[in-house]
């Protein structure tokens, strides 16, 4: 049964990272790029948790939590670039 | 900047070391005594050091009264994403897109800039409500289902209820 | 199976249907301040669900799991502020629909409008 709800999870998150990078690669306008940016990586966190689920590996939840706080870091530091106050 | 007395230093030192000792025993997860003596010693020379960086409040804010209403704060907040949730849901599923955007502008009572920052963030996870810009006391929301752009009626619509307990807790 | 599996299990497959739906919008929506509404909602409560969910199949995880939640909370709307305020800026405008152009865009008094400009990226 788990393994049934895993495997429906990770193609649900596959499809979205598909439709993310679709809109990453026809964004019309920088913004838009980063926009699909962001998403790909709070998709991204939440498949490695769920990759350390399935690996039982604890450490894998650090490499999630670093990779959310470098994201997040630079989808500000592309914003304030495109503001131009960088 | 003024310069701060001597509680004011105490109270946000006090106040940065709690919370950075919360924060750390949540990233360990274990209470050995070398782990908490470790995280003591470093959460307070953090909170030493910073405190002119984090100017959010004093002690006040661990009196329990300020703390049922944070924890209150948090029951409204949680109930106003899964609504924001299930109405973006029911846009972006729908064939048509029923949208209709546009920017609003309103004012707030909120003094400090820390209460202002958590009043921006509710509002761009609340349903259908994203904050652009704070100049001041006014807030630039942008609005996916504007019904008014009359300031009052949209503060009423978007903000009252946060507001209302936000001012409780700063 | 324990009630903690079918707890976590449930909230995994709300997660990932939210996570997928916030993806969607960020697929369909017509401008990117729409999309910026869609996109930090909908992935923001997904991640949230899905990572509560493994905290509770992994009971001994859950407090690592809580500092991921609060900072993926408090971190998704800063960021999608600042690149709707970049946006803004840079001279894209809100797309607007309805007939009243000029009162449907309140934030013009702080930034005025220049000729909205073509970009190559």
């Amino acid at each position: 049964m788990m393994t049934y709800i895993i495997y429906i999870a990770f193609s649900l998150m596959a499809l979205g990272m598909i439709m993310s990078a679709i809109r990453f690669v026809k964004g019309p306008t920088a913004g838009d790029r980063v926009v699909a940016l962001d998403t790909l990586t709070t998709i991204g966190v939440s498949a490695l948790v769920l990759l350390a689920y399935v690996f039982q590996r604890f450490i894998y939840v650090d490499v999630a939590l670093v990779y959310a706080v470098l994201g997040f870091i630079g989808v500000i530091v592309i914003a304030r670039y495109l503001e131009g106050a960088l | 900047m003024q310069a701060l007395t001597l509680n004011q230093k105490l109270g946000r030192f006090i106040v940065n070391w709690v919370f950075l000792m919360l924060l750390w025993i949540m990233f360990t997860s274990t209470f050995a005594a070398q782990e908490l003596i470790v995280g003591g010693l470093l959460t307070m020379i953090i909170s030493l050091l910073s405190i002119r960086l984090f100017t959010c409040c004093d002690l006040s804010l661990l009196s329990p009264v300020k703390i049922f209403w944070m924890v209150y704060y948090f029951g409204v907040f949680l109930v106003a994403l899964i609504q924001a949730n299930l109405d973006v849901a029911r846009r972006v599923i729908s064939p048509s897109l029923p949208i209709n955007p546009g920017v609003v502008k309103f004012k707030t009572k909120l003094k400090t800039n820390y209460s202002k920052m958590v009043l921006a963030n509710s509002i761009t996870l609340t349903p259908g409500t994203l904050t652009i810009d704070v100049v001041g006391d006014t807030f630039y929301i942008h609005w996916i289902d504007v019904q008014t752009t009359d300031p009052e009626k949209a503060f009423t619509e978007i903000a009252e209820s946060f507001e209302k307990v936000l001012l409780k807790i700063f | 199976m324990s009630i903690m599996e079918i707890i976590g299990g449930i909230l995994i497959i709300i997660g990932s249907i939210f996570l997928f739906l916030g993806a969607l919008g960020i697929y369909r929506m017509p401008d990117i301040y729409n999309r910026l509404q869609a996109g930090t909602k909908a992935t923001t409560l997904g991640a949230m669900s899905l990572i509560l969910g493994v905290g509770f199949l992994e009971p001994s995880w859950m407090l690592k799991s809580l500092v991921l939640i609060i900072f993926i909370a408090y971190s998704n709307p800063i960021s999608s502020h600042a690149l709707a305020r970049a946006t803004y800026r840079r001279g894209h405008y809100p797309l607007i629909l309805s007939d009243d152009k000029e009162n449907m865009d309140a934030y013009q008094e702080v930034v005025p409008h220049e000729k909205e400009k073509e970009e190559k990226v």
